[in-house]
């Protein structure tokens, strides 16, 4: 069931987030791969949606409160 | 048992002592296994909730509730998301998420228009990494807090805690189904916050 597309770019477009999801079929993998070893314009993409990821996780990364730490122990059921 | 307890009476109080001595050690070791993840789940917690305080109160009725009920935890399944199952329950207890039919804005038609809008504004630049750091941290916290509820759920749980769709599927108690489709919709609008930022902080 192949679905003929006019665009490749368009039809890059809708395989990104599956891709970078690793939940692709081998043979769609393969499909995005080939066309990103010759598409510059959609290779660049791509690597921007991976580093907007890795920094959307860094930047939304909250270190907890150290007295929220404290407070947290303290919850601990006592041993008899 | 009086003075003439049996050698079975005695037997029987050793081996309860033996128990309660092993439930002892089960229990300090769920709770140091549970509080070594404090982190990533006030993590969370800290994006689930609306507000500093509010998550704070959440991270802290999470761990009561979850010392109280250690012996429902299955050794060897994934205490991170017993975590957090009990996490969303209580956030939805606290009826914080009655905004149900979430809002069905139209949103943009592709999923490259980010890059697009952040490329051209920079005059072209060709280094992807730098194109992304136009994207200051506040940039990105208020743009994830302006993802409404049923969508920002997902994308915390999938794309900054690392859970899988199932184990998502499973602490949210929707279909897998639906993980994808609010993930898929949630990127977008995530991705539309931050394009707007961007043009905020151009003006």
């Amino acid at each position: 069931m192949t679905e003929i597309h006019d665009d490749p770019c368009a039809h890059c477009e809708e395989m990104m987030q599956p891709y970078l999801d690793h939940i692709l079929s081998d043979e769609e993998m393969r499909e995005a791969e080939m066309h990103l070893d010759e598409c510059d314009w959609c290779r660049r993409r791509y690597r921007f949606e991976e580093s907007l990821r890795r920094y959307v996780r860094q930047a939304a990364n909250q270190p907890m409160p150290a007295e929220l730490k404290l407070k947290l122990a303290a919850l601990r059921i006592p041993l008899e | 048992m009086g003075c003439g307890a049996t050698v079975a009476e005695m037997a029987e109080a050793s081996s309860d002592a033996a128990r309660i001595a092993a439930e002892a050690r089960d229990r300090v070791r769920f709770e140091e296994e549970a509080l070594a993840l404090a982190d990533q789940v006030y993590s969370v917690a800290r994006h689930l909730a609306g507000a500093r305080e509010e998550a704070e109160d959440l991270v802290q009725e999470t761990y009561a509730r979850a010392f109280r009920s250690w012996r429902s935890f299955q050794p060897g399944t994934n205490l991170r998301a017993w975590l957090l199952r009990i996490l969303t329950n209580l956030n939805i207890d606290r009826g914080r998420r009655q905004q149900r039919a979430p809002q069905m804005q139209p949103l943009e038609a592709n999923d490259y228009f980010l890059y697009d809008k952040l490329a051209h504004d920079d005059g072209g630049a060709t280094d992807e990494d730098r194109v992304v750091e136009r994207l200051s941290q506040d940039d990105i916290v208020s743009a994830l807090s302006a993802v409404p509820h049923d969508f920002r759920d997902v994308i915390v749980l999938v794309d900054l805690g690392d859970f899988s769709y199932q184990d998502a599927a499973q602490i949210l108690d929707i279909p897998i189904g639906t993980v994808m489709s609010r993930l898929h919709r949630g990127r977008r609008i995530l991705k539309r916050e931050l394009a707007e930022s961007v043009a905020e902080d151009v003006r």
